[in-house]
């Protein structure tokens, strides 16, 4: 018997931002150390692309597991609008006290997105520049945030 | 430098071959009131049909035969693609003229998932990984085994 298959669906999204990677705990030699340039008090952005990855089953009456109708409306709410052109250490709260890395940028998208009701967000993948990508996967991190 | 080209049992290796098809389809499902049609697919419902610039990664995976270094030969996965997809649905119309998607919505993840019931049976060498479809740069479905949830990206 053929194995059943896994399908999901995955959208890419962009947004501009600025952050910058300093924590008050570290001092000022400690925080240029770690993130170098991305330490410079004034900030500096990115075009940041978002790839949204959901899976479930395809509806047969659609043929699809997410209407784009509905997930493109909740990506733009809960994430495009708030990290649009913001700078996202003063203007997304919860980054007021974690450090805005990629890698916290994929948390808190996954974060925002996770309650989407029509399917089950399964993963988000983050392209800060052209050369670097990062990748939040609940398949294979539980969930956990 | 004769040293073996596969060490450990564990050398699986994923190989992917890309290819390209333009076709026609539209959304309409039979079943809905033509607003509901409209509400539900958007400009997709309209009847005219639509195109799109198909690209289509397949990913054999299998550990490379110790003789030639190969999972398979790419030619061969070539000729299969050519002949399963690209003789099937390039510049044709997918609502209309694919057996396989007959009674079926074309959505990026029904053909997918079409593609992969072409493929599987046809992959002789290694065993199909995944078939990614996309129908735009910013579009994309993949189709893998069940059980390998969670094994990859």
């Amino acid at each position: 018997m053929r194995p059943a298959l896994k399908i999901t669906l995955t959208r890419r999204y962009r947004f501009a931002a600025s952050h910058r990677l300093h924590r008050p705990i570290f001092s000022e030699s400690e925080n240029a150390r770690i993130y170098g340039k991305c330490s410079n008090p004034y900030g500096h952005g990115h075009n940041y692309v978002m790839e949204v990855t959901v899976a479930g089953a395809v509806d047969p009456a659609t043929g699809m597991i997410a209407n784009l109708g509905e997930l493109d409306p909740y990506v733009e709410r809960e994430v495009i609008d708030a990290f649009d052109h913001k700078y996202l250490n003063e203007e997304v709260s919860e980054f007021a006290e974690v450090v805005p890395t990629a890698e916290n940028i994929c948390r808190e998208i996954y974060r925002r997105l996770k309650p989407f009701p029509a399917a089950k967000v399964e993963r988000v993948r983050v392209e800060e520049t052209n050369n670097n990508s990062f990748e939040f996967d609940a398949t294979t991190q539980g969930e956990r945030l | 430098m004769e040293r073996p080209l596969v060490r450990g049992e564990d050398a699986m290796i994923r190989v992917t071959r890309k290819i390209e098809f333009s076709a026609a389809h539209f959304y309409h499902n039979p079943n809905f009131s033509e607003a509901e049609n409209r509400r539900v697919f958007g400009k997709c419902a309209n009847t005219h049909g639509h195109g799109h610039n198909y690209v289509l990664e397949v990913t054999v995976a299998g550990e490379p035969d110790p003789a030639t270094g190969m999972v398979l030969d790419l030619k061969e996965l070539k000729d299969i693609l050519q002949r399963e997809v690209g003789d099937r649905m390039d510049h044709r119309h997918l609502n209309f003229e694919v057996p396989e998607l007959a009674g079926q919505i074309p959505t990026c993840e029904n053909i997918a998932a079409a593609i992969w019931k072409l493929l599987e049976p046809k992959i002789t060498r290694g065993r199909l990984d995944r078939v990614r479809l996309y129908e735009s740069p910013d579009l994309f479905a993949d189709c893998t085994a069940a059980e390998s949830n969670g094994a990859r990206a």
